[in-house]
């Protein structure tokens, strides 16, 4: 009786993988991942480092909890005031912008409430809150959801007042928040890569996009070898310099979806 | 072995051709606040087959139970001769394992703790006592009632008791399955084994025991020859019970 | 509707394919769900059978925990072991965060209460019947429990192949403590939710259905495991 249940687990065995290369664990947002940004550059980084570079992609929040317990050795996320607060506190070394896009707001192609024509992102938040239409929020405390409550805050509302009627907090990842918003008929705030990455759009289209309050800026740190001594510093610096070469630059500007490019290189400083 | 089961200093009387096997003196078994066996005496000697008969409920089972060292008693004590060893103890309804005939047997032979080399010989020993040599390979859970019972006392026997017990091992059986389990059972009391039978069936009785020990009212009321009991009941519970007058 | 003719599609592309990627994504969880069960089996039949046997104060108690422990949230087993793994937890020092030992470690947790209790249960039930007969036949103590272990082994199977059923269909805490790293502790169950969460719900569905066909192929194997001598007798 244990016996074939032990031989199974020991043919089972061998698949384990050598880990030969360092490793350089990322701890990264969703969106990224999401949108298929890491398998299209990180072969690229690989070769050309010889680094073996693994990633666990959660929300922006939990990253940073994750990297704060020395989890990993280098954060790619976009919440900006929270990556400051980060390296300010001396668990990262410094925070280099890496990349951009913008956020936009998509729903039902019908778009119930009248966003499309909106002046800014407030007054699409604030005709959806009008309506009462519904909107599903992340509600996970990740780098999204921190953009959204920024938004809401400058159109001066407060949506947990609609929450569980026409505010749905789901508390997970962006691609649950959109299948929920698509099966419910809802607004929705996503990052661009990850909406032209989604494939179940079902009915959703991009309803308000353009107003600079949707800058969406990704960083990158590298956690403090002073906070975790065991970190992969160098690892680390390699990913960050190569993002931002020439190569990399290249890499990240390359991916597209539909013929959209999915992701801007920043400028490399100097 | 615990102290009530302590081994008695029997003397050795090579004039006497019966010695005692097993000395059950003011044996008290409770059941439930109520004394079942109530300062029951009885002596066992080597040699033939013992009936135990009593109406229902009397604590036949609990005196097998008891003299098998399964239940502590709660009074009084039962002493085996040095010479008995363990008693061997055979229930109504087999319990067999969901194995083979002979992987019981070797089961059995493992539990006495019989030698290695020794097993093979005694195991082919005991399938023909049982006369189950064709069904060896068999599983022990697809014989008939009569072949598992038999297969029963060969396990019970793999010990080589020289006491052995059995409650009513042939209740649910047809006559011929009855039959081949009597047979094994004389044949075990003519190798030596002492038997104690718990048994309703008088005519079993008759046929097979050279002595019956009747159990009423928590004691042995009378331990006598079988001829002589069935012939002339001594006391009123025996001839009540032989009349199908006696009710507990 | 067209979703499930597409992952249908999917998975039969995929299989036929021998897709590289799903063959390691099959091959990790294979290897981590059947070493946790086999870790689970080891550990928890003699614990149910000593449970069943022994006489000990706070038995009961014991067997009610882990008859609770049955319905461990895999997200709170997942969480209590990322903190323990952490390089910021009190096992750091095993370096196990993110690794498939993690993830055995975590699916042992879970699986080890559902096979040890269902164990205890069904030799619990065969020493009322076995119990007098093995005394009678002077069986010590450890004699009794490796008799009933062996008698019980259909039921131990059952044990067995629920727990496996547990692992395999488990994604909350192989997610946290694994990370779902591409080719490292990527399994089935995490694979799917990552897909799920990408909106490619047929990819998701057509991993879903090798899932269960691998569920389904473990179980009839186990099944030809079972001994000859059950049929015969539970058919009487």
């Amino acid at each position: 009786m244990i016996r074939p249940l032990l031989a199974l687990a020991l043919l089972a065995a061998p698949a384990a993988v050598p880990a030969e290369a360092e490793r350089l664990l990322i701890q990264s947002t969703t969106s990224t991942q999401n949108s298929g940004l890491y398998d299209e550059i990180l072969p690229a980084f690989e070769a050309a480092t010889g680094l073996d570079a693994q990633v666990v992609a959660v929300g922006t929040g939990q990253a940073l909890k994750n990297a704060q317990n020395c989890d990993g050795d280098v954060l790619l996320t976009h919440a900006r005031t929270a990556e400051e607060a980060f390296v300010a506190a001396g668990y990262g070394t410094e925070r280099r912008d890496v990349m951009y896009n913008d956020f936009v707001l998509v729903g039902p192609a019908a778009d119930p409430a009248g966003i499309a024509g909106a002046d800014s992102a407030a007054a699409a938040l604030a005709a959806i809150a009008r309506a009462r239409a519904p909107f599903a929020s992340r509600g996970d405390d990740s780098g999204t959801h921190k953009a959204e409550r920024a938004l809401w805050r400058a159109a001066s509302l407060e949506p947990a007042d609609g929450s569980g009627r026409w505010y749905l907090e789901t508390g997970s990842g962006m691609g649950a928040t959109l299948n929920l918003a698509a099966a419910r008929g809802a607004y929705a705030l996503t990052d661009r890569a990850t909406w032209l990455s989604f494939a179940n759009r079902d009915g959703m289209a991009v309803l308000f996009e353009g107003d600079p309050a949707l800058f969406n800026q990704y960083g990158l740190i590298p956690v403090s070898p002073d906070h975790c001594p065991g970190t992969n510093l160098a690892g680390a610096e390699a990913l960050r310099d190569w993002l931002l070469s020439e190569e990399g630059r290249a890499a990240i500007a390359s991916v597209t979806r539909d013929g959209t490019q999915l992701f801007f290189p920043n400028e490399a400083p100097n | 072995m615990p102290a009530d089961r302590r081994v008695l200093p029997f003397r050795h009387t090579p004039a006497a051709p019966a010695r005692p096997v097993a000395m059950v003196r003011a044996l008290t078994l409770r059941r439930g606040g109520r004394a079942l066996l109530d300062g029951l005496e009885l002596t066992l000697f080597t040699g033939g087959i013992t009936a135990l008969l009593g109406p229902n409920g009397a604590g036949k089972s609990l005196l097998l139970r008891a003299l098998a060292g399964l239940i502590p008693p709660d009074g009084g004590a039962i002493d085996l001769a040095p010479h008995t060893g363990a008693p061997a103890l055979v229930f109504q309804k087999p319990v067999l394992l969901h194995r083979t005939v002979r992987a019981n047997l070797a089961h059995a032979l493992r539990l006495a703790r019989v030698p290695r080399a020794a097993r093979a010989g005694r195991l082919a020993e005991l399938l023909v006592q049982a006369r189950l040599s064709a069904q060896a390979q068999a599983q022990a859970r697809a014989l008939s009632g009569g072949e598992q019972q038999r297969l029963a006392i060969a396990r019970a026997l793999a010990a080589r008791p020289r006491l052995l017990l059995l409650d009513e091992p042939t209740a649910h059986l047809d006559p011929a399955s009855t039959a081949a389990v009597e047979a094994l059972v004389r044949a075990a009391a003519h190798a030596g084994v002492k038997v104690l039978i718990v048994t309703h069936d008088r005519a079993q009785a008759a046929r097979l025991a050279d002595d019956v020990a009747f159990l009423a009212a928590g004691r042995i009321t009378e331990h006598r020859p079988a001829d002589d009991f069935f012939q002339r009941p001594e006391s009123d519970e025996a001839r009540a019970y032989l009349e199908g007058r006696l009710l507990l | 509707m067209q979703d499930f003719t597409a992952a249908f599609a999917h998975a039969v592309t995929l299989v036929a394919s021998g897709d590289r990627e799903l063959l390691q994504i099959v091959l990790l969880s294979l290897r981590v769900s059947l070493s946790a069960v086999a870790l689970a089996c080891l550990i928890g039949m003699p614990l149910g059978a000593a449970l069943a046997v022994l006489r000990f104060p706070g038995r009961r108690a014991l067997a009610l925990v882990l008859n609770a422990s049955m319905g461990l949230p895999p997200v709170v087993v997942g969480l209590l072991l990322y903190m323990a793994f952490s390089r910021a937890g009190p096992l750091s020092a095993l370096g196990l965060l993110y690794t498939p030992t993690a993830m055995i470690v975590a699916q042992t947790v879970l699986v080890t209460p559902i096979v040890a209790a269902l164990s205890r249960s069904a030799i619990a039930g065969l020493m009322d019947e076995f119990d007098e007969t093995l005394r009678a036949l002077r069986a010590s103590r450890g004699q009794r429990i490796a008799t009933l272990l062996w008698e019980a082994r259909p039921a131990l199977l059952t044990a067995a192949l629920a727990g496996m059923g547990r692992a395999f269909a488990e994604v909350g805490a192989v997610m946290i403590v694994g990370g779902n790293i591409d080719h490292v502790t990527r399994v089935m169950t995490t694979a799917i939710a990552l897909e799920t969460s990408r909106g490619e719900l047929a990819l998701a569905l057509a991993l879903g259905l090798v899932l269960v066909c691998l569920s389904l192929a473990l179980n009839a194997a186990a099944l030809g495991l079972r001994p000859r001598a059950y049929g015969v007798a539970y058919a009487r």
